[in-house]
């Protein structure tokens, strides 16, 4: 098999942009470590490529033409779009994967509807991860979106099958890829409650997460995330994408609610690769 | 009352560099090529984050014009509870504000 790692982590633009606002500077530097022995374990996996499952903010798709699924076949993209001095990551180049995407993408399309982009630029929901697990941007990026923004979104359980999809494109190339999903648990970004974690319910999320169970990952619906985990809880897409892609147990490497102005629970984990059944 | 078009104006000047000079150079053409009200037009003249949220914005898109407009964060909470002070509830999307006009960190509590 060729996908050799699986994994999930945080992106909010907080991690990297408010890092000397934050008060608990212990339990951030903590977080920090966790996020470089992530970097460390894919690049012990021996990854040629990365693929980022992202939930993107407005970098590229509008509702003028939302795809519900998206992977980049570029072989070059640009990043952050926001203002760096904000985020705190300069603007820059990241190689991409142009003939690897489109492979994969040709597989994927064998089960999901799957559209793809040769233009994409990277907004905090890709840099964020990249500044941790890449910092020299020397790794081939295939990024890969959730629309997660723009309601109508796509089923959870469609989630799942774009996972699976995912897992047997990979596993039907020769090179070794890792993939890494990207999103907020509980969380209320870019409103007055910025800050707000419901850490009840990140950790029931988690506990199903970390068991891979796909029923109970299935049995959350969103009119019941937008009340109890905020529209940011929608991103919960990209975490179950990779648990199906994964399809072991996972492993919970970090979690805290204690860093609100992140305005997330940060969460670092990594999945158990297993064969299909 | 064109939400889509004014999202779109903030989505393309969020993305773009070349739209950005012109927001700054020259902005009434750049707002002459989106349909936008009269009050969608004086909202992104004067950069009014509060109203632009109340009316809708999606909170992603409102934050990277908010960073883009080089506004502290913390002004940046305050002007959008300022906003639904002064006109109300936020108008549509699934960016309502849910708590109260508290808020929900420390380091924020200070300033």
């Amino acid at each position: 098999m060729s996908m050799v790692y699986a994994g999930v982590l945080s992106h909010a633009p907080g991690i990297t942009g408010r890092a000397n606002l934050v008060e608990n500077t212990a339990r951030r530097d903590e977080f920090y470590a966790k996020l470089d022995v992530q970097r460390q374990e894919i690049e012990d996996s021996g990854a040629e490529a990365l693929i980022v499952i992202a939930a993107e903010h407005f970098a590229n798709f509008f509702m003028n033409n939302m795809p519900a699924y998206c992977i980049g076949i570029g072989n070059e993209y640009e990043g952050p779009i926001e203002d760096p001095e904000w985020l705190k990551i300069p603007k820059t180049k990241i190689p991409g994967a142009a003939d690897l995407g489109t492979r994969l993408t040709r597989e994927v399309m064998k089960t999901v509807d799957v559209a793809y982009a040769e233009e994409w630029k990277f907004d905090h929901g890709i840099m964020v991860p990249l500044h941790f697990l890449t910092p020299k941007y020397d790794l081939p990026i295939i990024p890969v979106n959730i629309n997660c923004q723009g309601p109508p979104l796509t089923p959870l359980h469609r989630a799942w099958a774009f996972g699976e999809a995912l897992r047997r494109a990979c596993d039907s190339v020769s090179e070794k890829i890792a993939v890494v999903g990207t999103g907020g648990i509980s969380h209320w970004p870019a409103t007055p409650d910025s800050g707000k974690i419901n850490e009840q319910w990140d950790r029931e999320f988690l506990d199903r997460l970390m068991r891979n169970d796909k029923e109970a990952l299935l049995n959350y619906d969103d009119i019941e995330t937008y009340r109890d985990a905020g529209q940011g809880g929608f991103e919960i897409r990209t975490f179950i994408a990779i648990a199906a892609a994964a399809r072991g147990a996972g492993e919970l490497q970090f979690y805290t609610a204690e860093l609100p102005i992140f305005a997330v629970g940060c969460t670092v984990a990594k999945f158990s690769l297993e064969d299909a059944a | 009352m064109s939400l889509y078009y004014l999202q779109k104006f903030l989505y393309e000047l969020n993305r773009d560099e070349s739209a950005q000079a012109k927001y700054r150079n020259d902005l009434d053409a750049l707002l002459d090529e989106f349909d936008l009200s009269e009050e969608e037009c004086n909202a992104l003249r004067e950069g009014d984050i509060g109203l632009l949220y109340v009316l809708g914005v999606n909170g992603q898109i409102l934050m990277h014009y908010a960073a883009f407009l080089g506004i502290e964060w913390f002004d940046y909470l305050d002007m959008m509870r300022e906003g639904i002070a002064r006109h109300g509830p936020v108008r549509a999307g699934v960016y309502a504000m849910t708590g109260g006009g508290k808020s929900f960190t420390v380091e924020g509590k200070k300033s």
